[in-house]
């Protein structure tokens, strides 16, 4: 489907923009996609998100849009077919409730496991595993976020299945398993085996790697 | 629509109620009302509705419950389609969620931190949040609001917001309406407006109760 000038502003290991590039493909959407260096900013990237001057950043028709959950919803309103959010204004407002809770309680406790060291990794991992078990409701016993097939809190949320794998292998710590949240723990391989949900993520080698050397540069930056 | 169908889970102060408040009566819809005692002990229905937060509002339609006060204003803007809180245009809408988000991320924590602390603490929290403003300022550009020629949806969330800002004034020692005159602007138009100005509680007693949680909070 001709994207009329879409142009995606991104980061290879960022989930916010992984978001992105699942919602374009999911609708089928061409676009030109940009990887940026965080260390020297474009002057698109700038222009086109001055109050964060952050990825990802979604260009269409000359006007940009930031904000990875309201870029969601652009797509959605824009390219209405293959719809990420549900008809029925109450599942909605649900599948807002669970992608905002995804970035308001789980993100800090997950940056908290890469960025602390000791009592305060030990609190963040336990947080992250409340969190995690607070997210496993949302499911309601289904497959999925979205019912029986991949929705808004989907997209919004399925980089969580790659990332709790990569921290729990990174740091040799424990966030989920088969027995405390067998749904999500299903609904991680689920989302892993999606073509789509996957085919954006980082390569996973490579994503270890580099939050293991940003563990060591914010840790040493702590300690000294 | 009979009254009983949509209740509120309500706390007299707090913006993020009157944001649903707001919303309702721009909508028309007839709603029934129940004061939470935060601090005394919350309700069942509450903590029942909102087992994750524990906070209020809490909207409760046909007895089903929802929260987080933005997701709220947006169901009822798409339950009650009529007068429309959002923009028409997807790409305006985008610019209505970002501005709303961006003031769900800042504005009320910047405010706390300056009633909550002192000297170069709260020197730094005056910056931010004039900051912020700025940044508001610019979102508004020569528009009368947010969306434009009409009140909608931006203005509704950030406009009870602005009850706290008298309670920031006395305790940071400065005056919103010097540093950034276009937003007190908007906010006394906002304030015009007869679903803004029949709930939002008055700046007096606001400060009244952030003297209370300063002297809660052991700060003098």
């Amino acid at each position: 489907m001709a994207g009329e000038g879409v142009k995606l502003l991104g980061y290879w290991a960022s989930p916010f923009a992984l978001r992105v590039r699942s919602a374009l493909k999911l609708k089928g959407i061409e676009y030109e996609y940009q990887e940026e260096d965080l260390g020297n900013k474009s002057p698109l990237l700038l222009q086109g998100n001055p109050v964060y001057k952050k990825v990802p950043v979604l260009l269409h028709k000359g006007k940009s849009i930031s904000e990875s959950l309201v870029i969601l919803e652009y797509i959605d309103e824009v390219w209405k077919h293959n719809p990420l959010l549900p008809e029925d204004p109450y599942e909605r407002a649900r599948s807002r409730f669970w992608a905002k809770f995804v970035d308001e309680k789980c993100v800090p406790a997950l940056v908290g496991v890469i960025t602390k060291v000791g009592e305060e990794l030990e609190k963040s991992a336990r947080e992250a595993r409340e969190h995690l078990k607070t997210l496993e409701s949302g499911l309601d016993g289904k497959r999925c976020f979205g019912g029986t097939k991949i929705g808004f809190a989907d997209v919004a949320i399925a980089w969580i299945a790659y990332w709790v794998r990569m921290e729990q292998e990174a740091f040799k710590i424990q966030l989920i398993d088969q027995q405390n949240m067998p749904l999500l723990a299903a609904w991680i391989d689920y989302v892993l085996e999606d073509p789509v949900m996957k085919e954006f993520m980082p390569p996973y080698d490579k994503l270890v790697k580099h939050t293991r050397d940003l563990r060591e540069k914010l840790t040493a930056v702590v300690s000294n | 629509m009979a009254k009983e169908d949509v209740l509120l889970l309500d706390f007299w102060v707090s913006p993020f109620c009157s944001r649903v408040k707001i919303a309702l009566a721009e909508k028309g819809v007839a709603y029934q009302q129940r004061g939470e005692d935060i601090f005394g002990g919350k309700s069942e229905l509450l903590l029942k509705s909102n087992p994750i937060y524990q906070k209020v509002p809490v909207l409760l339609h046909d007895g089903k419950p929802m929260c987080e006060s933005t997701n709220i204003v947006h169901y009822i803007d798409e339950t009650w389609p009529s007068p429309p809180l959002l923009p028409a245009s997807a790409y305006d809408r985008a610019r209505a969620r970002f501005w709303a988000d961006f003031i769900d991320k800042k504005l009320f924590d910047a405010g706390g931190n300056i009633w909550k602390t002192k000297g170069e603490d709260q020197a730094a929290a005056k910056k931010e949040l004039i900051q912020i403003l700025k940044y508001l300022e610019g979102g508004l550009g020569d528009k009368d609001y947010f969306g434009g020629d009409s009140f909608g949806f931006v203005d509704i969330i950030a406009i009870p917001l602005t009850t706290w800002f008298f309670a920031y004034e006395k305790f940071g020692n400065f005056n919103v309406e010097e540093e950034c005159p276009k937003f007190a602007a908007w906010t006394k138009r906002c304030l015009g407006r007869e679903s803004v100005a029949k709930t939002l509680p008055d700046p007096q007693q606001v400060l009244e109760f952030v003297s209370m949680m300063r002297k809660m909070h052991g700060i003098e």
